[in-house]
């Protein structure tokens, strides 16, 4: 099976609130079937059976527009990869050997995993900062799902997931921040310190395990007990990101007041290479885009497009460059093929 | 330098953990077969910071944690627990609830029970005393932030709590029927 996708990203684009620095939000929900074993303790028959169950759940339950299931079990490893690299599944779903699949809406800004660590992981993507209508859409898939299934649910620990991390609303509030400002003036520590004190996770782009490639941070809610999804969303939403959008936008006005000729070099110098490079890894394409869409942003860079740097910040993950040269590549000619990518669409 | 035994053995210590508690130093070294029988597995791809919580959680919840008792649903350990991070099925809550809790406590900030979202749907939650008194909280939540087509929704999901009819749920309206503000 091929899957087909477009150039672009829904999520990856600047139609949305506060997208200079939030370049999208996500809301996650961790389910688990009552009277079922979790996904690690389940035998393959479970599995499978929890597999079917799903399916019919959801493609009955009208809970997008063109929504269609992925046996991830019969997609080939680059469709998977390309559903990472699209944030719709995790790289643990991708490269697990167990029946699993994964429900994706026509516009892509819903997925829900099945066999994930818990029975279900459904989120909900979309660009800039829309956590409070992300978390009313999340709550009417969830009652949908849940008028055709037993949940497994404890008065006391509230919905049981496979990890105790998750427990009680399985709610996981995520963004990601484009924060080059408070990175180029060495502020990130403080926002790390401060994330850490607020019991918030701070992650790299790909979420849990990576690193920050360039400039892009997952910042989430590690605390999922004791409180209700509308006080989770409320603190982080209305308390703390507003003041980190705010700190990266000052560093930023900081900049351009008091060293417009520093910012104006690492702009043009990213612009330069990326213009000029033969080879290019995929981690320092991520690190020049970035520092391109911060000079748009600041109006230093007026001749280029955002949308255009949105599309490469896809097409530069190997999957999205090798269906871009409809090719399978090694390492070395993918560096090669982003290099030629970006001369070709910066010229 | 030479390396540092075990505590239980003349194999050399991979393990290594220190303790300082009332000014008093406490080191512990253990060899790989040692460690495992701690609760610490070792495989070679394991990142670090995995194995260091392991072991924490390991001597942390040492004694009670030592309880054999497997998971009557699903057979699972809390020693196994302890080793994957994860639990075998939603009755582990229950039967590893003595060990859990403490744990729970330290990874949600002190939080010990439930306040958000039931489940509508009969069968799923017995305690529609906790429904409705989540739903009473929300329901101020919403009223005190001014979001009152959302507080009209969280009303109406009140009301289906029959306060004559112990078998009575909570049930959701149709979302067809546009919902009134209150204000």
């Amino acid at each position: 099976m091929t899957m087909e996708f477009a150039a672009h990203c829904p999520w990856l684009s600047d139609d949305g609130p506060d997208t200079d620095v939030v370049m999208s939000c996500r809301v996650r929900l961790a389910r688990n079937l009552a009277r079922f074993p979790f996904v690690s303790r389940a035998d393959e028959a479970q599995r499978k059976e929890l597999c079917n169950i799903a399916r019919q759940v959801v493609l009955s339950s009208n809970l997008a527009d063109g929504v269609i299931w992925v046996d991830l079990n019969h997609a080939t490893a680059r469709d998977r990869q390309l559903l990472v690299e699209r944030h719709l599944i995790s790289k643990n779903l991708a490269e697990a050997d167990i029946p699993r699949a994964v429900a994706v809406s026509g516009d892509e800004t819903l997925s829900v995993m099945v066999n994930e660590e818990d029975h279900l992981r459904m989120q909900l993507l979309a660009p800039g900062l829309r956590l409070v209508e992300l978390v009313d859409r999340i709550n009417v898939v969830d009652d949908a799902i849940e008028a055709k299934v037993d949940y497994a649910f404890s008065p006391r620990w509230g919905y049981l997931t496979a990890c105790p991390t998750n427990l009680g609303t399985g709610i996981r509030l995520s963004v990601m921040m484009h924060l080059p400002a408070l990175k180029l003036t060495s502020e990130i520590d403080r926002v790390r310190r401060a994330a850490k004190d607020l019991h918030l996770a701070v992650r790299g782009y790909y979420g849990e395990g990576s690193e920050s490639a360039g400039d892009f941070y997952q910042i989430s809610n590690q605390v999922t007990l004791g409180r209700s999804e509308q006080d989770l969303l409320r603190e982080f939403d209305q308390r703390v990101l507003p003041r980190i959008i705010e700190y990266e936008q000052h560093a930023r006005r900081m900049l351009v007041d008091d060293n417009a000729t520093l910012l104006d070099d690492r702009i043009h110098r990213a612009l330069g290479t990326l213009r000029s490079a033969r080879l290019l890894g995929a981690e320092e394409a991520m690190k020049l885009l970035s520092r391109l869409r911060l000079g748009v942003h600041l109006g230093r860079l007026p001749d280029l497009d955002l949308a255009a740097i949105n599309r490469l910040l896809l097409q530069v993950q190997p999957a999205h460059l090798q269906m871009y040269v409809a090719a399978d590549l090694n390492s070395e000619q993918l560096r090669e093929a982003r290099a030629t990518l970006m001369r070709q669409t910066l010229q | 330098m030479n390396p540092l035994k075990c505590d239980y053995c003349d194999k050399p210590a991979v393990v290594h953990e220190v303790t300082v508690k009332n000014g008093q130093k406490n080191e512990v070294h253990l060899c790989e077969e040692h460690a495992q029988e701690a609760g610490v597995a070792l495989p070679s791809h394991q990142p670090i910071n995995q194995l260091l919580t392991q072991f924490v959680i390991s001597q942390t919840s040492k004694g009670k944690a030592m309880a054999k008792k497997p998971c009557p649903t699903c057979g699972m350990t809390y020693r196994r627990f302890r080793q994957t991070g994860n639990l075998g099925c939603p009755d582990c809550y229950e039967a590893f609830e003595e060990q859990l809790a403490p744990l729970i406590q330290r990874a949600q900030n002190g939080a010990d029970r439930h306040r958000g979202k039931t489940p509508r749907r009969a069968g799923a939650s017995d305690d529609r005393q906790l429904q409705i008194r989540q739903l009473v909280r929300e329901l101020d939540e919403a009223v005190a932030d001014e979001q009152y087509e959302r507080a009209a929704h969280l009303r109406d999901r009140l009301r289906g709590f029959d306060p004559q009819s112990p078998g009575s749920k909570a049930v959701a309206k149709p979302d067809d029927e546009p919902h009134q503000s209150e204000s």
